[in-house]
């Protein structure tokens, strides 16, 4: 038993298809209570009024935006070493999924940061190297959607996110050295000296455990619809052969 | 290696390929921009270092589609991937072929375009030295980016997209190295940065360019 069976695309199907309603479920759950906890039973910030509860869908968002890059570049790399096809095709399924999350970031930020510090956008480190990451995601689904063989557009797009994430590190140091930062530090982190206060802790961790189900059950989701696609096309090409 | 650089080399100078193109193309984006955002001295001089890379950052871009698409349509890339030649050194001559067409005439061309621009003549030396050392790694991430688009066919637009991420690194510390060479300030830790940016691009990307086409090839 290794962690290679998974990538016979009849095994996947079935572990996915039986851990996708508890992961959805999960998902469901933990987002209700995360947010409702959050929005409702959190005091307001001292300073930043009820303004502040847009953190618990800020931080999650940001987190999986970058998370998943680092998840596509894996399976990246699985599929060019193992060529197992289950890989190419979660990369692909999770970098819509990474695009939205990364917008999500940057438009609850954008909201935020409106009455707090009093504009939409700043060219702000952080913010910088978020919106080079969403022109990464760009990059990457486009040249998805435009190679036609499906062999060789998984070959490409990997190439692309490991090139594409040496870049984008660099990107990310590069607006460090361009221009100082308005936004704050880390909202969470193992030393706990700078985290937010435990009001404010509890409900985002419940948030951020709702958006990693709720990757996990887009991505598994959209991974077995890209197999099926698969099944049918080659289904019709027999048919056609035949 | 070097058969394959001065044909690539003759064939852009003598078929009318990007060469005039790209510096005609920088000088033009550098007359509009003062057009665009009026004559006043000082606003100019502050955006100079900025304009003048990003313009660069385009006309390197233009002549980027015809890298491999020419050799591929008259069948010419199947015949170097069959040569004895490996494909990164293909790529590296490419790379090279290129860096002498576009981004060292940009260098040279430079402190014109400089002028026009009213960037303090403290900026000028920088301004040379960083698209010097810059250039050739805008080269090797547009081989990159053309290996990956070689087989597709409106591959430009896709190109671009592709690239132009790719390039935030090198117009950040490039135009960096400006900006504080122009004001006075000490201008080498950026100008390191992007040397090192173009060494590694050189060092490493022909091997991705390289894997690229062996994948389109196949």
């Amino acid at each position: 038993m290794s962690l290679w069976e998974y990538a016979n695309p009849k095994k996947f199907m079935e572990t996915s298809g039986r851990i996708l309603p508890w992961a959805s479920g999960l998902a469901a759950v933990a987002l209700c209570v995360g947010l409702v906890w959050g929005f409702f039973f959190t005091p307001d910030d001292y300073r930043q009024g009820s303004t502040v509860k847009i953190i618990y869908i800020h931080v999650p968002s940001a987190m999986m935006a970058i998370n998943i890059w680092v998840m596509m570049l894996v399976t990246s790399l699985i599929w060019l070493v193992r060529r197992h096809h289950v890989s190419a095709l979660a990369a692909k399924a999770a970098a819509p999924i990474g695009l939205t999350m990364t917008l999500i970031a940057l438009a609850t930020g954008a909201l935020w940061g409106q009455p707090m510090w009093g504009t939409w956008w700043a060219w702000d480190p952080r913010l910088t190297s978020f919106l080079i990451l969403c022109l990464f995601y760009l990059g990457y689904m486009a040249l998805w959607q435009a190679i036609d063989n499906p062999d060789t557009a998984a070959d490409l797009t990997a190439v692309l996110c490991l090139v594409g994430s040496v870049f984008a590190l660099l990107s990310r140091y590069a607006v460090n050295f361009w221009s100082q930062g308005l936004h704050q530090g880390a909202s969470l982190s193992l030393d706990k000296k700078e985290n937010v206060s435990d009001v404010f802790y509890f409900p985002l961790l419940v948030s951020i455990a709702g958006f990693v189900a709720l990757f996990v059950a887009l991505m598994l989701l959209r991974t077995r619809t890209e197999i099926r696609g698969r099944r049918l096309r080659a289904l019709m090409a027999r048919q056609r052969g035949a | 290696m070097t058969a394959l650089f001065w044909r690539d080399l003759r064939l852009a100078l003598r078929a009318g390929g990007g060469f005039g193109l790209g510096l005609a193309f920088f000088f033009i984006v550098a007359v509009l921009v003062p057009l665009g955002v009026g004559p006043e001295p000082t606003t100019l001089a502050r955006i100079a270092p900025g304009i003048c890379w990003v313009a660069a950052l385009l006309a390197s871009l233009l002549s980027l589609d015809r890298l491999f698409a020419l050799d591929q349509e008259d069948g010419s890339l199947d015949l170097l991937a069959t040569a004895p030649l490996p494909l990164e050194s293909v790529a590296t001559a490419k790379t090279a072929a290129h860096w002498v067409t576009t981004g060292l005439p940009l260098t040279l061309a430079s402190p014109v375009v400089a002028m026009l621009l009213n960037l303090p003549a403290a900026g000028y030396p920088w301004l040379v030295a960083a698209l010097f050392l810059g250039t050739p790694a805008l080269s090797a991430i547009g081989t990159f980016g053309a290996a990956l688009t070689v087989g597709l066919k409106r591959g430009g637009l896709l190109l671009s997209l592709l690239v132009l991420p790719l390039y935030i690194p090198t117009l950040i510390f490039g135009a960096e190295v400006v900006r504080r060479g122009a004001v006075g300030m000490t201008a080498t830790p950026p100008l390191i940065l992007l040397a090192g940016i173009t060494a590694g691009a050189i060092g490493l990307l022909p091997f991705a360019s390289a894997a690229a086409l062996r994948m389109n090839l196949r």
